[in-house]
């Protein structure tokens, strides 16, 4: 007997007083199945989908207070000032070389002095080792936590881009790419793509408890929120 | 190295030691009365934790009584996502299909994510009889294996160690196994932390195999999570060619849409925040991001066995948060090295002998391990009765019963006169002779006994139909220390 079968065998076996419950289920496992799963035994959701009513304006407040609590800083501007705002953080830095994911607008970086380096599959992390910073959009927000998804869609690239690198310069349009809540952000996503979702740079606290930051990870990050009046829509259509 | 279960010491001896090293005892305080407090606030943010908590426990319970089904499903979903399968009853088979898996790849070092699963196997070790070096890349696991130590916490593995000893284990051994580390170290924690990131950055960028856990698997979509703060988890996930995961088949959940409730609950139960700094998704392989091989590990290793108990099978929802660690009196005094496993706490002292069986003496004490106090269960995120688990594994270790052992019937006598009772009794008195840790527990009893639901409610009810669950502490350790004494004698 295979292992698969011997680990499911036992498992069934573990359970013959849930199947005894449930006359109609059979020996494959398959209770009641109406959408190809067994029914959901009655999980309730009654907790809350959003915590809190907001604004559109209040919701992007609150995810500048939560990314800023996580030491992420938060720069704010309009599409116009955009390359100028990027330029200065870059500037700030004193970066040098600035990984650019396919993808992004070309005007975000049409300020900076910095040697843009557009990514390759040739590029290596060893490569991306020797490059300072990389500046990315974002698919989603979570204002009550403080997060940014991304899900390697147009001009945010390979996971890696925003790992090695030690400063990520994050774009979010606000309103569009906000949402309030976890539940609501998950709903924005395509399970099927990798997923990277950022609360604050990378940070221990391994050490007696002391939160250093930067471990492994960037360890600075700005997040640029770009006032757009048009909501723009997320760069990965809502399942 | 892991001891091996038969010849660790039982519970009562190694908490003595560790009772004494006053560095470890105020090391522990510190930690766990600092992280509690700021749990109960990253919790008291949220209006609807009840519902939440109540929902994270219906999903896995639900998951586990068709687990089968689930299983099946994941297998598919993760093989049409370009990833492979593997099935381990145990963990020398997981162990051997690893290390076939590593050789396959003709490489002899591997990195790894901190994984409480690949712990449990002891997959270092067997990867080390194999010629392969396994390096650790979280910090407190760096620490954890420079120091040739083993891990006391679930979330903060090295809260043992202060800072001057954890310079002193980067001097002496970063060298050994790598970069060493900068001349005229100094114990502040950001130096410390550098260190390790020039340490590891150099495993990184050369790695070309990584070894990792998973906190979830998304049946319907094959997707696996892994959370964490440091970044080390995206450098094992991403930069690598190939990608192991090890993970306890009790890990999956049914729906993309179950995430919202967990990935809520688990940072907030464990680091207290609102979200943990990195969380990676990722479903089998994506050209051009991240591993061009994928293999999944679904591991058993007694999760079976559990699952069998119709008490004791609530134990694997646990999602590895470690708040039942940072509450529990009898952690705090005798550190996460006494119970003698991967798994620490309230949670090791349920999970352990129902992977392993209530044999070894160590596993028969871990029940006793414990004042009934009902503050691991208050505290648990997805609503574990832990008491009531202990209560069940102590009937097992004092009258016997039916069990399963090893997907197999069985029933198991009373242990009496044994090693394992005369352990077991020592536990208890171990708790008992500690009037702080016993004091602490039963104050908390009495403030959360009203929590305590008779029945759980809503899904869970059918699952423990026919059942009352007990009245927590079903008597008080007192009493039943008197009573057991009395009947049985003492050790
Ligand atoms: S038993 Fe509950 S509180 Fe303890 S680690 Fe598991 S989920 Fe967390």
């Amino acid at each position: 007997m295979s292992s698969r079968e011997r680990v499911l065998g036992r498992v069934r076996r573990a359970l013959a007083d849930v199947r005894e419950e449930h006359p109609d289920t059979g020996a494959t496992g398959g209770a009641a199945h109406t959408d190809g799963g067994p029914a959901r035994d009655g999980v309730a959701r009654d907790y809350l989908r959003v915590h809190g009513e907001r604004t559109a304006a209040e919701r992007v407040e609150l995810l500048a207070t939560h990314l800023a609590d996580y030491r992420a800083r938060v720069h704010r501007t309009d599409p116009a000032g955009l390359p100028d705002t990027v330029a200065a953080l870059l500037a700030a830095r004193g970066a040098r070389r600035v990984v650019v994911p396919e993808g992004l607008p070309a005007d975000w970086l049409s300020a900076s002095a910095a040697t843009p380096v557009p990514d390759t599959p040739a590029l290596s992390a060893r490569d991306l080792d020797a490059v300072d910073s990389v500046v990315t959009g974002c698919a989603v927000a979570i204002a009550e936590t403080g997060t940014l998804v991304l899900d390697a869609g147009p001009g945010q690239g390979r996971r890696q881009l925003t790992l090695v690198p030690d400063h990520h310069v994050c774009v979010v349009h606000v309103p569009g790419q906000v949402v309030d809540s976890l539940p609501q952000a998950l709903e924005r996503l395509v399970p099927h793509r990798p997923l990277t979702w950022i609360s604050g740079p990378s940070a221990t606290s391994d050490i007696e408890l002391s939160r250093v930051e930067g471990v492994h990870g960037p360890r600075a990050l700005d997040v640029v929120l770009v006032t757009t009046d048009a909501p723009s829509t997320a760069s990965s259509s809502p399942r | 190295m892991p001891t091996p279960p038969g010849a660790a010491p039982a519970f009562p001896d190694a908490a003595e030691r560790s009772t004494r090293d006053t560095t470890l005892r105020n090391n522990l305080r510190r930690a766990t009365h600092t992280i509690r407090a700021k749990r109960a606030a990253a919790v008291a943010e949220l209006a609807d934790w009840g519902e939440l908590r109540a929902a994270g426990a219906a999903i896995k319970d639900h998951t586990l009584r068709h687990l089968d089904h689930y299983l099946e499903q994941v297998e598919a979903a993760v093989t049409a996502a370009g990833g492979q399968v593997h099935w381990a009853v145990d963990a020398a088979e997981a162990n051997a299909i690893v290390t076939r898996l590593v050789r396959e790849t003709g490489e002899r070092e591997v990195v790894k994510v901190k994984s409480m699963a690949t712990q449990e196997i002891g997959l270092n070790e067997a990867l080390a009889a194999a010629g392969i070096t396994a390096y650790e890349t979280d910090l407190a696991e760096l620490i954890v294996q420079l120091g040739h130590d083993l891990p006391s916490h679930i979330l903060v593995p090295a809260i043992h160690r202060n800072r001057a000893e954890i310079r002193d284990i980067f001097r002496t051994q970063m060298g050994r196994w790598g970069r060493p580390a900068p001349a005229g170290l100094t114990d502040e924690p950001a130096e410390l932390a550098e260190a390790a990131r020039l340490h590891l950055r150099e495993k990184f960028l050369s790695a070309k195999v990584a070894v990792s856990g998973a906190n979830f698997i998304v049946a319907e979509t094959g997707t696996l999570v892994v959370v964490e703060s440091e970044g080390n988890g995206r450098m094992c996930l991403t930069l690598p060619e190939t990608l192991i995961s090890v993970v306890g088949i009790e890990k999956v959940i049914p729906s993309w849409r179950d995430l919202e409730v967990f990935l809520q609950l688990l940072p907030r139960s464990s680091t207290a925040e609102r979200m943990n700094p990195y969380t990676s998704m990722w479903t089998g392989t994506t050209d051009g991001d991240g591993p061009a091989a994928f293999h999944l590990v679904l591991l058993d290793n007694g999760r079976t066995d559990a699952l069998a108990d119709q008490v004791g099978r609530q134990a694997l929802r646990c999602i590895r948060c470690s708040a039942c660690l940072n509450v529990c009196p009898v952690y705090e005094r005798a550190g996460g090295h006494a119970y003698g496993s991967a798994y620490p706490g309230p949670i090791g002292a349920i999970l352990t002998p129902q992977l392993r069986g209530t044999v070894s003496a160590l596993d028969a004490s871990l029940p006793y391990a414990s004042s009934l106090c009902g503050a691991c269960y208050e505290v648990c995120p997805v609503a574990i009765d832990i008491p009531e688990v202990l209560v069940r594994l102590r009937e097992r270790v004092v009258e016997g019963g039916p069990v399963t052992v090893r997907g197999t019937r069985a029933v198991i006598r009373p242990a009496r006169g044994h090693a394992a009772e005369r352990a077991a009794m020592r536990a208890a008195r171990w708790a008992f002779e500690h009037p702080r840790a016993l004091r602490a527990g039963q104050r908390l009893a009495s403030r959360t006994r009203a929590l305590h639901p008779r029945h759980l409610p809503g899904p869970g009810r059918a699952w423990t139909r026919g059942r009352d669950l007990p009245e927590v502490p079903a008597e008080s350790f007192r009493d039943w220390w008197q009573r057991t004494r009395g009947e049985r004698g003492t050790a």
